[in-house]
């Protein structure tokens, strides 16, 4: 992948590679990752307390599954539709899930269309990514709008466990928050390339740091981690 | 003995990163108020820190006036008792000792000692601390909204906490405790980041991880614990506000209370447990690792020898947040558990002993044939390890299940934890305030108010808990307002009980001295100088005393040697700073 700023600056040394070259990197002075910028150093941590708080949901969802005393309701009854007179286990789950994906594969396209500094194309594949996931969310609308129309609640439903629409509501609605939040944050980024902020290093209005490409790529960071956050929720909460 | 071999200059590598740009206050607001400076920050926090848990010290006071007194006060009642103690645990464990090791002196410390000139977002820095204040607000409205704060104890465990009989169960005191947790948690995850990549990414020329102090490495192993621990908290929070307002089950079984059958039901209680102690055990060690980080410092400039074992302290602090993760469940022995759990549980809990005898022996052996100056620091430093060894013991005690299933739940514990977690790190804390205090202010803290703090604080604190085990052993339970006729006990503890009470006044009254010492001094104070304690690392040597923003004037400091290098042979002083080449070229003058 392409350069960033931070990188791009002093005279580098050649540095020993596998084992040796890690060690090499821990034991040196200023920078452990040498290759990451602060700004990706620090969304790779956020990213690892953030897959800690998405365990401690699914744990927490599968031990109340334990001690529930009511039987669990069947995720591929409850999560069909009705379409051309047949019930489809899980289709509209299925179509989410294919949408989410194909939307990390436009933001890898994007972040790559970024670093060749093609504004156009990284801003037609930032958009697109973010309608992608805007469909994502708009879908889960609607499944909430189904399971509350036919009687799921927080605190209860028509098939059994009152912790099955709990966990449901809870899980899938962190989640859909955060990919809310990845949207707006496409929407913006796509602005900053459209008007070319990142060719110019235009200064952050909040952070008063200049703007860079890079900034796509960690916004891919996030995305990526959405996405494969959602494999896990659809592997233990659907298709469990 | 590390790195004590100085390089010449020309070794240090070459910069990596370039420069950047500090955010240029334009006002008095952003330069003191809403200031991006990790320096301003860190006196905030500190400072918002010390006001909340002077809240917390008067509840230990109404606390004590109960216990020591049962019957004379009427105001409290058996419902008020239960939210002092709540209010009192959880101010200081979260909105004081977290917030003031890793807000306060991480943001202090950290830059400075690793020669950064801010943390490396300083305005997300900045939002931490706007978001820990509106933390404490949340938490401190909590006093004034109908009902009170909740009483369900510090650990707030289900399915009490959220039930009518414990107060603010169901009115505004459980709701808004669990708010300002989430409040807390996403405020410090921002600052948290923030020290965590400065450690890594943002140290200054030929500071190496193994050159660090290790105030640094406790404070950095602490945050990315903190990091990984928190979540499970901010779940628990989110799980049993959705509970208490929208009515899921996830904590709350099938349910009776006055007669009536709640709508709860299916939920599971112990799974709260194991979520707040999956947070609760390692935020034991977020709190005591800066301590250790600190108080090897202490010893180490204030006996003027380098520290014994420096890459063993290393490790051993990386070693002990690891398996501060497996240990959790020490806290549940009682809880009905499987017994192998309590087998394996005991079994990590015991093992953990041995980084932290690592430590000890490091410090005592720092100590031997050093050249001890008993200034405050170092009063307050020895204070610690003599302390810490205490709750260290009782702690193995408590460590085993079948000696902690009948000390569990009595005064025992209450002692042990005030012992490790209470007492050590905050005395700590007021070492490492007068440490660093003529850093931050250019002036010295007055040193016999200083003296009277500390034996009256330290002679006190043992007036407090020594007898509190006793009480504990005879039986008395915890968080228990009133223990009513005594037959059942061997020894009548009445007596004890309002001797520690008029203990607890006197330490109390000893820390307003100091408070008054805080300000008194940044006045009357004696002239520091930049470098008092004539000590090696890096805050010491910044170009002008308090630090600039930014720090250090035109040019970061180049480092050439670790932060120990104290009475080395044949140096011209008895401390070599890190940023000084010799021999390559004279040392500087002090």
């Amino acid at each position: 992948m392409g350069e960033t700023t931070l990188n791009g600056f002093g005279a580098k040394p050649a540095r020993p590679s596998g084992l040796r070259g890690l060690a090499a990197d821990w034991a040196s002075d200023q920078r452990a990752f040498k290759s990451a910028s602060w700004g990706k150093a620090m969304m790779w941590i956020f990213l690892l307390s953030d897959t800690f708080v998405f365990s401690c949901f699914l744990l927490a969802y599968m031990t109340v599954r334990m001690s529930t005393t009511l039987a669990w309701p069947d995720p591929s009854s409850v999560f069909a539709l009705h379409i051309g007179g047949a019930d489809i286990p899980l289709i509209l789950i299925a179509i989410m899930t294919f949408v989410l994906i194909s939307s990390s594969g436009t933001m890898a396209i994007a972040v790559n269309f970024a670093y060749r500094r093609s504004r156009g194309l990284t801003v037609l594949f930032l958009l697109l990514t973010a309608v992608l996931g805007a469909t994502f969310v708009g879908m889960q609308a609607f499944e909430w709008t189904k399971l509350i129309s036919e009687g799921v609640r927080p605190w209860g439903n028509p098939w059994g466990a009152p912790q099955f629409g709990a966990a449901f509501f809870m899980i899938t609605g962190f989640h859909g928050t955060h990919v809310t939040f990845g949207v707006i944050f496409l929407l913006i980024v796509a602005a900053k390339v459209w008007r070319g902020e990142y060719d110019r290093g235009t200064k952050g209005f909040f952070t008063s740091r200049p703007g860079d490409y890079e900034h796509v790529e960690i916004m891919g960071l996030y995305w990526h981690f959405v996405d494969l956050v959602w494999v896990f929720i659809f592997a233990f909460f659907y298709l469990w | 003995m590390v790195d004590a071999t100085p390089r010449s200059h020309r070794d240090v590598p070459p910069a990596e990163v370039p420069e950047v740009e500090l955010y240029h206050p334009r006002s008095w607001w952003t330069t003191y108020v809403f200031s991006q400076d990790a320096k301003v920050i860190a006196i905030q926090y500190a400072g918002t820190a010390i006001a909340i848990g002077l809240v917390a010290l008067v509840l230990s006071w109404l606390m004590r006036l109960q216990l020591g007194f049962p019957g004379t006060f009427d105001f409290i009642t058996p419902e008020a008792y239960y939210q002092f103690i709540t209010m009192h645990g959880m101010i200081m464990v979260i909105y004081l000792l977290t917030a003031i090791f890793l807000g306060g002196f991480g943001n202090y410390l950290i830059p400075l000692m690793v020669g950064a000139r801010d943390m490396v977002f300083p305005y997300v820095n900045m939002l931490s601390y706007w978001v820990y204040l509106l933390a404490v607000v949340v938490l401190a409205a909590s006093f004034f909204a109908p009902g009170g704060p909740t009483g369900a104890g510090w650990t707030l465990y289900p399915p009490q906490a959220i039930l009518s009989g414990t107060p603010g169960g169901n009115d505004w005191g459980i709701i808004l405790m669990l708010v300002s947790l989430i409040l807390f948690i996403i405020g410090f995850t921002m600052g948290g980041l923030n020290y965590v990549i400065t450690v890594i990414q943002g140290r200054t020329r030929g500071m190496t991880l193994m050159r660090m102090p290790l105030t640094v490495w406790g404070i950095f192993t602490a945050t990315v614990m903190a990091l990984f621990a928190f979540p499970a908290l901010f779940v628990a929070c989110v799980m049993m506000l959705f509970d208490r307002l929208l009515g899921t089950s996830f904590f709350m079984p099938a349910l009776v209370e006055m007669g009536e059958l709640l709508r709860y039901g299916g939920g599971s209680p112990i799974l709260f447990q194991h979520l707040f102690w999956f947070f609760g055990h390692p935020e034991v060690y977020i709190v005591a690792l800066p301590a250790f980080g600190i108080v090897s410092d202490l010893i180490s400039t204030h006996a003027r020898k380098n520290i014994f074992g420096y890459r063993m302290m290393v490790w051993a602090i990386v070693i002990i947040g690891a398996l501060s993760f497996v240990v959790w469940a020490h806290h549940m022995y009682v809880s009905g558990m499987h017994p192998w759990f309590g087998f394996f549980f005991a079994t990590t809990t015991l093992i953990i002993a041995v980084p932290t005898a690592i430590k000890v022996y490091n410090w005592v052996l720092t100590l031997w044939r050093g050249d001890i100056h008993l200034t405050l620091p170092m009063l307050f430093a020895l204070a610690f390890i003599v302390t810490f060894v205490n709750g260290g013991l009782t702690g193995l005690f408590l460590g085993n299940v079948v000696v902690d299933v009948p000390l569990s739940d009595t005064m025992f514990v209450v002692a042990h934890f005030h012992m490790v977690m209470g007492v050590a790190p905050i005395l700590v804390i007021f070492g490492a305030i007068y440490h660093w205090y003529p850093k931050i202010t250019g002036r010295m803290l007055d040193e016999r108010m200083g003296q009277f703090h500390f034996w009256v604080t330290f002679i006190g604190a043992y007036a407090i808990f020594f007898p509190m085990h006793y009480v504990g052993l005879v039986g008395v339970p915890r968080r228990y307002p009133e223990i009513g006729a005594e037959a059942f006990m061997t020894a009548p503890v009445g007596g004890l009980n309002a001797f520690i009470s008029v203990a607890a006044f006197v330490v109390g009254f000893a820390q307003m001295v100091f408070l008054f010492n805080l300000l008194w001094s940044l006045r009357h104070g004696r002239e520091a100088g930049s470098n008092p304690w004539r000590a090696t690392t890096l805050e010491w040597q910044t170009p002008t005393t308090p630090p600039p923003h930014g720090n250090w004037g035109e040019e970061r400091p180049l480092v050439y040697r670790w932060a120990y290098d104290y009475s080395v042979p044949g140096a011209p002083q008895d401390f070599i700073a890190q940023n000084d080449p010799w021999p390559d070229r004279p040392a500087r003058r002090p």
